[in-house]
């Protein structure tokens, strides 16, 4: 087994009275794609800021490709990590060619691969053109140019999606998949829940600085016991009258099943001729995501 | 490419697209100019221009625009990329905070040096070809580079003051004062004492407190090399036990040098 890229033991960050991180644990292999989710202020930015480097734990130990990203050994590394910050607005005056041949100067990138990524973000039209006339949207898409320069082998992204129009996010999920693949590692913190799915791996819900919830999203929606909602359409009522089914009756076609008793349910569903429409659906990332953070703190209070 | 040189190319180029290079050049070279010309009038006789009456008007001038100016220029350049969050990716790149610094301080001092070798050197090009004043060259000279100096020292102070406040409009309001500390009050309060409280100061006294202000520093460099008929004021009592001049350009640097280093320091500890 091979090293992990990214590794936090134990990591508290505290900042005078508030936790903003408290007894984190994680390990990023390569090639894995992490979501990281949590509400506003619960601790993402801190702790993408701690695997950068630019500000140290509290306590706990962290080590990114092998070294304390604060120790002077990490300094070389840096060149194999992109980062997209949250908010960032570029400097106005220079245009975007500009500012992003600057950012591959200071990554020594060399020059082809800055029209190539501006070429994939779909800049070309407006590489001559002041960043102070890109639309949000385009300061998106630059500010994504500058995290993939020079192929970075982790990447990290903060709200990657925002501003972006439907075909670009699909368009950037596809790049981040083209990175996955050739192994690099990916961490992304996003509100925008749904299209998020199919390209996490893992996904790790934060609250207030800890840790709720980790792990694949099959082992979050049984950790979750969140119900299959099945709706059958053309029955009539019929489910009603179904001893076995009727117990897990919502509406008169809706259906909330446990996990286990999906295929069940839909062998029984299809022998009533009358069914015309069967819709199956397991919770999503959002439903998920709203059980951890509704339901109180189970992991605390397993704990005390 | 070296790290250093981006960030200053990036500087100057910033400089060269916000038309600052071009309007302080501009603003320079108006005011020498138009001094060389007219500085006479000011004085009450009409005739050609004397050398020593044209220095001692334009440093007195400068010794207000050109600190301002380099203010201007950079109390945005560490909390403006703060506030953008580019300076918190910068801290991601493989670049030092000292590089970071350094890269700005020699991009942006490259502006204030071109901008006074022009503006200022044009005044001294149409002096030497118009009139036929000896020791042109030699006392412009002089004044371009404690001009350049003085730019490059304000340039580290409005640095120490973007590192120190974590917001742009304060930022703007320290450089201000400090701007009116070093270029009015200091004075003011240097002739108070000299008036007011008798033999407190001796005059050597005075020229080492003038040793603390990197303005009054630019003004005894130039006053001392004219001849001080052309000069009143504190520094008329100052100039006549003054240091050597290179003592005093020696002075300058350590004002150019010591902000940036505490700036370093600070910037070091600063958190993101």
């Amino acid at each position: 087994m091979s090293q992990p890229i990214v590794l936090l033991e134990n990591i508290t960050k505290q900042y005078k009275q508030l936790h903003a991180l408290d007894c984190i644990d994680l390990s990023l292999n390569s090639g894995e794609v992490l979501g990281l989710f949590g509400h506003n202020g619960a601790g993402k930015t801190t702790m993408m800021k701690l695997i950068l480097g630019v500000i140290s734990a509290t306590s706990g130990n962290l080590s990114v490709f092998g070294v304390n990203p604060t120790d002077r050994q990490a300094w070389h590394s840096r060149r194999q990590i992109g980062y997209l910050p949250e908010n960032v607005s570029f400097y106005d005056q220079l245009t975007g060619l500009e500012v992003l041949t600057y950012f591959a100067r200071l990554k020594s990138v060399p020059k082809a691969q800055v029209h190539a990524l501006l070429e994939q973000v779909g800049l070309m039209h407006a590489v001559h053109r002041q960043v102070k006339t890109y639309s949000k949207g385009m300061r998106q898409r630059l500010g994504l140019a500058q995290a993939f320069l020079g192929e970075p082998k982790l990447l990290l992204l903060d709200e990657p999606t925002v501003g972006l129009d439907p075909i670009a996010t699909q368009e950037f999920y596809a790049s981040v998949d083209n990175l996955k693949n050739s192994g690099a590692s990916v961490i992304l913190c996003s509100h925008v829940l749904p299209g998020v799915e199919q390209h996490i791996d893992r996904a790790l819900i934060l609250s207030k600085g800890k840790s709720i919830a980790t792990g694949s999203l099959n082992e979050l929606r049984q950790q979750a016991q969140l119900p299959v909602v099945i709706k059958a359409h053309g029955l009539n009522g019929a489910l009603a009258k179904n001893q076995a089914l009727s117990g897990f009756m919502v509406k008169a076609n809706q259906l909330h099943i446990p996990e286990d008793m999906k295929l069940a349910t839909i062998r029984e569903l299809l022998r009533y001729d009358a069914l015309s429409d069967l819709q199956v659906e397991a919770a999503n990332l959002e439903q998920i995501y709203q059980h951890f953070l509704n339901t109180p703190n189970p992991k605390s209070e397993v704990n005390s | 490419m070296n790290p250093v040189l981006a960030v200053a190319l990036k500087e100057f180029q910033d400089g060269l697209r916000n038309r600052w290079l071009v309007s302080i050049t501009c603003i320079f070279a108006l005011l020498s100019l138009g001094l060389s010309y007219y500085g006479t009038v000011a004085s009450g006789h009409i005739g050609p221009p004397s050398l020593s009456s044209t220095i001692a008007s334009l440093s007195s001038l400068s010794v207000f625009i050109i600190p301002l100016i380099a203010l201007l220029l950079c109390y945005d350049s560490f909390v403006g990329e703060q506030e953008s969050g580019t300076l918190l990716l910068l801290m991601t790149y493989p670049i030092s905070h000292f590089q970071l610094l350094f890269g700005k301080f020699l991009g942006q001092g490259c502006i204030i040096t071109l901008a006074t070798t022009l503006g200022f050197g044009s005044a001294a090009v149409m002096l030497s070809v118009t009139s036929n004043i000896v020791g042109v060259m030699p006392s412009f000279g002089l004044f371009i580079l404690t001009s350049t100096l003085l730019g490059l020292c304000f340039i580290s102070l409005a640095y120490l003051i973007s590192l120190l406040v974590n917001e742009k409009s304060k930022a703007a309001g320290v450089s201000l004062i400090l701007w009116l500390f070093f270029v009015i009050i200091f004075d003011l309060v240097l002739l108070g004492v000299l008036v007011g409280g008798d033999e407190i100061l001796t005059q050597h006294g005075l020229v080492q407190m003038m040793m603390f202000n990197p303005a009054d520093l630019f003004r005894l460099v130039n006053l001392s090399s004219l001849s001080t008929s052309d000069v009143n004021g504190v520094l008329a009592v100052a100039i006549n036990s003054s240091y050597s001049t290179s003592t005093l350009l020696v002075a300058m640097v350590a004002w150019v040098i010591s902000p940036l280093l505490l700036a370093l320091v600070i910037f070091r500890k600063k958190t993101l």
